[in-house]
């Protein structure tokens, strides 16, 4: 460990006394507000030099950033745990036994809920809630089984207080999801986040539609590419957080992330950018992320002594690492403006080909770059389009066109969603607030996402223009809420204050209708 | 030899002109004139008066072989004024230039638009694959499409074989029956009633119903009348009667296929000025009459 100064520790101190005093803040978001003061203090990493002066510095020079995941990882960032054995085998550690009934089971994944960590302190996934749920319904009515999924799904949003927190639908159609999301629009809650995994082969017209309808009353579920996930990382994987795809009994260490934008600021040239800035950067990033990985399964202990490792319901060989970036949008705009080129991201061809070198350059860089501890990923990390952090000014979420730049058609927004999606297995994500006309029309929307999966789109959300639910970046606040927060009131939700900041920093309330 | 059609409009994403996600295609030119028109600058063709060309702000518009006295032009034959079109002076139109500001469609003072394109199928065509595969189908609408319907043979024989489905957005004033060649490439027509009663139908669109209805009955026999519309405007006509009594009349057919009947609120939006009195009916009312229809075996909106 690593001595720091006296003036540090004073900072710090006052810190955690506004902490303390608080107005806006509940006990729970104290409690992880203080804990992270606390291992601001830690100086334990073997980073890499010439890192700090890409991370510590203010928000519009910063070229890497670490999301805040401290500084002494006391666990992985996201976990995923394999909810069907649990389900199947129950708990030693919790003195759960297997459930028999659908009350039991429901009962159970709670109590589980509450012991998974995540960066956030709370589960970012809580499993494939319809193939888990489905098993119980044998000789149950819609009726009961509808009041019991209802209960636990208000559980979930008022005691998991933070909106990444993920739940996973189909591809298969349940009855299970099928009451689901007739609780969801009817609770327009914030959490969970869900996800549909779709393949029109399989999940058929009625299940997909019931999904657009839901989507179309609270923000959810999302639409993911099930067969493209599929064919990356396997039959067993998740979508978690946000929207990221991960394997199930597994997770990721750790995500960092590139902003673009900032290091395109560093260079003279396109070419000097391809060639040396951006390689630079890349470099140290992945080194970074290398040195907090092998921290956590070295030194940290916690595949040691938590009991979800210990069980089996994660095993360190099942996780990666996810290598994200923001800003590719202003990232290409910058280096057209310092060449004098005409043309921005999202309506023209030749910076959308730019684009597309620039990934390629990182893609290339990420298949190069070998840590031993990404055994689910053949020692890879996989690529992440982030979605951004409330304070993020003029930065676009990983590959997006920025909010106010959208093409004049919808069509033309999607065709340069095409080129990007499929550099990000561990996730991406567009979001289209769709105007209520299309109540009438169902259909409109599923046939975006056939289209748009047949062209190599990944992931697509939908909401209603006025909706109270909205997806901000990739989670989902209540506005109603946020207008709670903006009021100077308490709210109970940790992403509802995210939410907020974005809403005044990054325009999400201003997405072009379509 | 390829038919030219006069296109107003490409809309490539359409959730309102049928089933899924489609790409509607607006021809330009109207035998009927409706007092509540919600594009009247589709009804008529340019006669190529040059009011627009000076309050154009990006130059899009211009003169091609400018005459030297337009002072006895009338927009009373648009068929003649179309052929003259060529003969003499025309307003030529400059898609990428334009801004779709409107400052033309406000100028106009013979209703019609100089933002049309002359398009053939295969040029329609090439506009429509942009959006495959993200669109199930393309429906045609107006103006009334049927007027230009040698362009809509051929745009349909395509689109078919290129695996889209094609619906007909009309007034019905086009006889079906007698028109087996466009029947056969059309997948469905989606009808405009726009009063039941012969009286209220010519107050509104200057014409009589009698063959719209005959049509709608022919269409349904075929199975190819997947929507009909009423717009609803108090005040104007007894908008209960007309969806009931065209209801009545349809209800027969339903077992050949299914109808929807979209209830459309009449609103003031678009509509000339003069004929901008009307009043937006109110939710109760067209609740009312999406129940009436719906315990007649029809699936029904409101729009």
């Amino acid at each position: 460990m690593r001595q720091i100064s006296m003036d540090r520790v004073e900072t710090v101190r006052q810190e955690i006394y506004n902490t303390i005093t608080s107005l806006t803040m509940t006990h729970e978001q104290k409690l992880t507000a203080l804990a992270n003061h606390a291992d601001s203090l830690m100086e334990v990493l073997d980073v890499p030099e010439g890192l700090d002066e890409l991370l510590n510095v203010p928000i519009e020079k910063k070229c890497i950033c670490d999301l805040n995941e401290g500084h002494a990882p006391v666990r992985p960032r996201y976990i995923v745990p394999d909810y069907a054995k649990f389900l199947r085998e129950g708990c030693k550690f919790l003195r759960l036994d297997p459930p028999k009934d659908l009350n039991e089971a429901l009962n159970s994944l709670l109590i589980f809920y509450k012991h998974v960590p995540s960066v956030t302190n709370y589960p970012v996934f809580i499993g494939n809630l319809d193939q888990l749920i489905e098993p119980y319904l044998d000789g149950v009515d819609d009726e009961t089984a509808l009041k019991a999924i209802r209960m636990f799904l208000i559980h979930v949003d008022r005691t998991i207080v933070d909106s990444f927190c993920h739940a996973d639908i189909g591809p298969v159609p349940t009855r299970a999801g099928m009451l689901i999301m007739k609780a969801e629009s009817e609770l327009e809650d914030a959490t969970p986040n869900l996800t549909m995994r779709y393949d029109p082969e399989i999940t058929g017209d009625e299940y997909a539609l019931a999904g657009v309808d839901c989507a179309l009353h609270c923000a959810k579920p999302s639409f993911a590419n099930d067969k493209m996930f599929r064919s990356e990382l396997g039959d067993g994987y998740a979508i978690a957080s946000c929207y990221n795809g991960l394997l199930i009994g597994g997770g990721s260490f750790t995500l960092c992330r590139l902003l673009l934008n900032h290091i395109a600021d560093r260079a003279d040239s396109i070419e000097q950018f391809k060639n040396e800035t951006l390689p630079y950067v890349l470099d140290i990033m992945a080194r970074y992320m290398d040195a907090r990985i092998k921290f956590i399964v070295e030194e940290s202990n916690f595949f040691e002594y938590n009991f979800l490792a210990k069980e089996g319901f994660i095993s360190k060989d099942k996780f990666t690492a996810m290598y994200g970036l923001v800003g590719l949008a202003e990232c290409v705009n910058t280096l057209f403006e310092k060449e004098g080129k005409e043309g921005r991201f999202g309506h023209s061809e030749e910076a959308e080909q730019l684009g597309v070198e620039i990934m390629d350059i990182i893609d290339n860089f990420n298949k190069n770059h070998v840590n031993p501890y990404c055994k689910g990923t053949d020692g890879h990390f996989l690529l992440h389009a982030q979605v951004g952090l409330a304070d993020d000014v003029q930065t676009s979420p990983g590959t997006r066109i920025p909010i106010g730049e959208e093409p004049a058609e919808l069509i033309d927004h999607l065709k340069v969603l095409e080129k990007f999606h499929k550099y990000f297995p561990s996730g991406t994500g567009d979001i289209f607030p769709i105007d209520l006309t299309v109540h009438n029309n169902p259909q409109y929307v599923l046939d975006i996402v056939k289209g748009s999966f047949k062209e190599g789109i990944r992931y697509l959300s939908f909401y209603r223009s006025d909706s109270d639910v909205i997806r901000v970046t990739g989670y989902l606040v209540k506005r109603s809420e946020m207008e709670k927060l903006d009021r100077g009131e308490a709210v109970l939700q940790n992403t509802t204050g995210l939410g907020l900041g974005a809403s005044k920093n990054c325009k999400i309330l201003e997405r072009k209708v379509r | 030899m390829a038919t030219e059609a006069l296109v107003n409009k490409i809309i490539p994403f359409s959730s309102v002109d049928g089933p899924g996600n489609r790409t509607a295609i607006f021809l330009q030119g109207c035998n009927f004139d409706c007092l509540y028109c919600h594009n009247p600058e589709t009804i008529h063709l340019c006669v190529s008066c040059g009011a627009c060309v000076e309050a154009c702000p990006v130059q899009a518009l211009t003169w091609v072989n400018e005459p030297e006295d337009m002072s006895h032009v009338h927009h009373s034959d648009g068929a003649w004024q179309e052929k003259n079109r060529l003969r003499r002076g025309h307003v030529a139109y400059d898609f990428d230039k334009c801004v779709l500001c409107d400052a033309c469609i406000k100028t106009c003072t013979h209703g019609s638009s100089p933002r049309i394109r002359h398009m053939t199928a295969e040029q329609v065509m090439e506009a429509v694959r942009h959006q495959v595969p993200y669109i199930r189908g393309i429906t045609v609408s107006g103006g009334e499409c049927t007027r230009q319907r040698d362009f809509l043979v051929e745009l349909f024989s395509i689109a078919r074989k290129e695996g889209l489905d094609c619906l007909l957005d009309s007034n019905g004033t086009l006889d079906f029956s007698k028109d087996p060649e466009l029947t056969a490439v059309t997948d469905g027509v989606m009808l405009d009633i726009k009063a039941y009663g012969a009286e209220d139908h010519r107050m509104i669109t200057g014409r009589d119903n009698g063959q719209v209805l005959s049509g709608a009955r022919y269409l349904a026999g075929l199975g190819k009348l997947p929507e009909i519309r009423t717009v609803i405007v108090p005040g104007l006509f007894n908008g209960e009667e007309t969806v009931r009594r065209t209801a009545e009349m349809l209800k027969p057919y339903l077992e050949i296929a299914p109808i929807r009947y979209k209830l459309i609120k009449y609103r003031p939006m678009g509509v000339r000025k003069e004929y901008a009195l009307y009043r937006t009916p109110d939710d109760t009312y067209m609740g009312k009459l999406k129940e009436m229809v719906i315990a007649m075996g029809f699936d029904a909106v409101i729009a």
